[in-house]
């Protein structure tokens, strides 16, 4: 039997033992999310280590100013979000409504871009697998930039899609008006899902897009 | 002489708890109740672990003969496949965490429940679906590469159900990471008034320190699994040699998360034993704050030595011999525990009932297994017993005669807790003997025979270990009659075993405060922690006191 | 601040660190084109540190926090940091021996250098027809 929204569960003394626990709940989810991207990263570092200049070609296939450009509409979806949790607090439910539905905007914004920047690497046959086709000596270990480049980008992509999914449900609570400075940790929580997906991506930005260019 | 008390057996069992508080499919399958999902995971496990005998079956009779003639190679091959994946996957690690530790974590730390209900029946779903998952990919003809997995067999050239297999532990993985979020939780912010961290059973500092390791090494096998089968399906190559990729890249990945997970084996069934330890010498746990912290040790430096699978794979000299040298590390916090639970047993006032006799089996049969870890450890020496049948020996004692009697170990220590009843104490430790014997004839030999040089994974070998080899076989069907009987006894026991009063073991510890069985809101009032842990002499003294007066 | 004593941040504070966050943007993509050798690499990671830094103090609350979130926290990176240094152990230090035909070691590049880290020549691969001529395999 779950709580009515906005009361205290029947496992938890009080509000405030709830709202801890969920935030330490998400902390600990958030760690592991860290050491799932922490595998790709260190196939990644083992990669880049053996084959420098391969990861350097691939990297010059990418768009600096569609990752920039994505990297700089995450950074606003984090800030809307982070007003999101504020109003919340504040327990305004126009703000916080207004402010998710922004973050959704700027997600959406992303997630169209790296769908362009995908059908781009399709066309280009720089796709892992049987139809990559590169004119190049190394072609074969530039093949597996590549597959750390999907893997990962690909993995984020589909966080970010999760994330979007966890805001309109946010929306729905939010519009029955249950948040308030007693009760808005499941706006918080979300929100550091969100961050930490922002920061995955500030990791992968300059570690994908950066190599080479000088 | 039994620890058993019979004075507070009640008539009857108590009015209304947590079995018959409602009936019906739904109020199990849609149960919050931490202690029916405990439950709903004991039925689960149960049938995994019987369909991982039926594998260890076949390939113990193909072995009876030195010639490969009850089974094809490739079918062999995925007889010991399937039985290390489900025996490790879905049996050994979710069995005392999911179970016990669903069960008994709120109760030990006076909760009314863990902290997240809800994420906990999750965690019991996504199990089931990684299940199910794992039995498509049998029905669809098995996989062949090993529990392992190694590239680029299993992602480019085996024709095998891979990238099914590969989905199913990849959910199942989910369902780990849920069950130790909640447990970590709970822990840090659900304990009783008065229960400090080191007022707290070493139960509970057990399965935080398995809750640790399910949380920080799962998702690098989610990684991994996921390469691999993105590689299998799509033909994107990442550990393929011909693109220049590693595959030894995906043993690191494989064996990050591998090598901990040894330890979320065997961690629990190392707080059960310090629980059974002390109820049945009477005695507190010598040394409690060194065993707490050695589980945390064994947590962490379990994470810095995955590389001694890997000696001979073609990893950097270098690296092994980091990896080997922090192997030996990692044996000191169980070495220190094993010391301190001798100590509890010396001037203890010990009986010999089931749980004990489990867990003095677990002492002796899990030392064994770690000294041959050792042996193992030593670069120079793994180079010769590599991919032996020393190393599955080695691993059999540690899981089945460690882990595993742990476990039956905390099924008949808290059986009276879980279903009100007793089970027959007779047979109890008739199957316990049967189980050590049958597991050590089972066992042993494949000591020997692995230092003689008989490879593992193989379904023909040199006649001159088939003497050895039958009698491994041999042994295994005693063990198997000996798994046999108490699944017998504990159903007999649910619907005929006598009536257990809240305390039959007179043990300490918050969850024998409660009724047998408890109630779904665990405790009527929330219990306030004044003494510390296993303070059996003082009850006991008080006992006396109590007799001679009254 | 907030009734049961939760911290409540000034929209200030939000926007001096998102304005900040955009501005270090701006400089890891410059200092990208500029060749600075192996510091490029350094940089490129500390800018991207110091960014989630910003995010995980700020925007995450962590600066507000008791100390067990961010002991959470600090033992993810010490984790992450533990996975990459010791699997790089191997990588790092395999090509200290002779090996026999190493993985992308041990080849010699068209200058003549033995044991240089140099990329496998292409073979030729399978063509897609003749992959999706294999059996599909589950």
């Amino acid at each position: 039997m779950s709580a009515r929204p906005g009361t205290v569960a029947h496992q938890f003394d009080d509000a405030r033992q709830q709202r801890e626990a969920a935030e330490l709940g998400m902390w600990t989810f958030l760690l592991t999310e860290l050491m799932l991207f922490g595998g790709f990263f260190a196939g990644y570092t083992a990669y880049r280590h053996a084959f420098p200049e391969a990861f350097i070609e691939g990297s010059s296939h990418l768009d600096v100013f569609m990752g920039g450009v994505n990297t700089a509409v995450l950074i606003m979806s984090s800030l809307t979000m982070a007003l999101a949790v504020r109003e919340a607090q504040l327990g305004r439910r126009k703000g916080i409504i207004i402010n998710l539905i922004l973050t959704m905007i700027f997600g959406g914004i992303f997630l169209g871009i790296k769908a362009v920047e995908y059908s781009h690497k399709i066309h280009e046959h720089l796709v892992p697998g049987p139809n990559f086709l590169l004119d190049s000596p190394i072609s074969n270990n530039v093949q597996l930039f590549f597959s750390f480049y999907f893997a990962m980008t690909g993995t984020h992509a589909f966080h970010m899609i999760i994330g979007i999914g966890l805001m309109i449900w946010l929306i729905f609570r939010a519009r029955s008006g249950v948040f308030s400075g007693e009760y808005y940790a499941p706006v918080e929580i979300v929100g550091l899902y969100w961050h930490f997906v922002d920061i995955v991506w500030i990791f992968l930005y300059p570690l994908l897009y950066l190599l080479g260019r000088h | 002489m039994s620890a058993l008390s019979g004075e507070d057996a009640p008539a009857r069992a108590p009015r209304r708890n947590y079995l018959n508080v409602a009936y019906g499919v739904r109020s199990w399958l849609l149960t919050l109740d931490h202690k029916r999902i405990g439950l709903l995971y004991l039925a689960s496990i149960t049938v995994f672990f019987l369909l991982g005998g039926i594998f260890a079956v076949m390939i113990r009779a193909e072995l009876v003969t030195p010639e490969g003639d009850l089974l094809q190679a490739e079918t062999y091959n995925k007889m010991f496949t399937m039985h290390g994946l489900v025996m490790i996957f879905f049996f050994l690690i979710p069995s005392i965490p999911a179970v016990f530790g669903n069960f008994l974590l709120p109760l030990m730390i006076g909760a009314r429940d863990l902290a997240f209900p809800r994420l906990n029946l999750l965690s019991w779903y996504v199990y089931i679906a990684g299940a199910l998952f794992t039995l498509f990919a049998v029905v669809q003809g098995g996989v062949d590469t090993g529990w392992t997995f190694y590239t680029p067999y299993s992602s480019t050239y085996s024709n095998s159900a891979v990238a099914a297999t590969a989905v199913g532990v990849f959910i199942t993985g989910f369902s780990s990471v849920l069950t130790g979020l909640n447990f970590i939780v709970t822990i840090h912010k659900m304990r009783a008034p008065g229960l400090t961290w080191l007022r707290m059973p070493l139960f509970v500092w057990a399965h935080y320190a398995t809750s640790l390791i399910m949380v920080l090494g799962t998702p690098v096998l989610t990684a991994a699994v996921v390469l691999v089968a993105l590689e299998h399906l799509l033909g994107i190559g990442i550990f393929d040699p011909k693109l220049g990729g590693d595959p030894v890249l995906f043993q690191h990945l494989f064996w990050f998360y591998s090598h901990p997970a040894v330890y979320i084996m065997i961690l629990p069934s190392m707080g059960v034993v310090s629980e059974v330890i002390s109820c049945f010498s009477r005695k507190r746990i010598f040394g409690y704050k060194v065993i707490a912290f050695s589980s945390l040790a064994i947590a962490v430096l379990g994470f810095l030595v995955w590389g001694h699978h890997m000696f001979v794979s073609s990893q950097s000299v270098y690296a092994g011999m980091i990896f080997s040298f922090l192997s030996f590390f990692v044996a000191i916090p169980s070495a220190i525990k094993v010391f301190n639970w001798t100590a509890t047993l010396y001037k203890g006032s010990i009986s010999y009932d089931t749980p004990m006799m489990y867990a003095m089996g677990f002492i002796g049969l899990f030392t064994i297994g770690g000294l041959t870890g050792l042996f193992l450890a030593t670069l120079a020496v793994d180079v010769h017993v590599h991919d032996t049948y020393f190393v599955v020996a080695h691993f059999h004692y540690i899981m089945v005669g460690g882990a595993l009697m742990g476990y039956m170990a905390a099924v008949h220590f808290w059986w009276p807790k879980i279903s009100g009843r007793l089970y027959p104490e007779g047979w109890g430790r008739f199957s316990a003997l049967v189980i050590f014997v049958g597991f050590n004839l089972t066992f042993f030999p494949q000591f020997i025979v692995g230092y003689l040089g008989m490879p593992r994974r193989y379904h023909a070998y040199p006649e001159e270990f088939q003497v050895l080899n039958v009698m491994s076989t041999a042994g295994a069907t005693i063990l198997g009659v000996g798994y046999l009987i108490p699944l017998i006894y504990l159903l007999w026991s649910m619907r005929y075993g006598p009536r257990a009063g809240s305390n039959p073991w007179r043990a300490k510890g918050l969850e024998w405060q409660t009724t047998s069985p408890p109630s779904t809101e665990n405790f009527l009032t929330t219990p306030v922690v004044t003494e510390e842990a296993y303070a059996y002499a003082a009850a006991d003294a008080e006992e006396q006191e109590s007799l001679r007066v009254g | 601040m907030s009734e049961n004593g939760t911290h409540v941040l000034p929209l200030k504070i939000y926007l001096l660190i998102f304005a900040v966050l955009l501005v270090m943007t701006g400089v890891t993509v410059q200092v990208a084109y500029l060749d600075l050798g192996f510091m490029n690499t350094v940089a490129a990671l500390g800018i991207a540190c110091f960014k989630a830094s910003l995010v995980v103090l700020y925007f995450m609350h962590l600066r507000y926090s008791s100390s067990l979130p961010k002991l959470f926290w600090m033992a993810g990176l010490l984790w992450l940091a533990i996975l990459i240094a010791f699997a790089m152990s191997d990588y790092l230090t395999r090509q200290w021996i002779e090996q026999p035909q190493g993985w992308a070691e041990n080849r010699t590049d068209p200058r003549g250098n033995v044991g240089a880290r140099h990329a496998v020549p292409s073979a030729p691969l399978r063509s897609a027809a003749q992959w999706r001529a294999s059996p599909v395999r589950w």
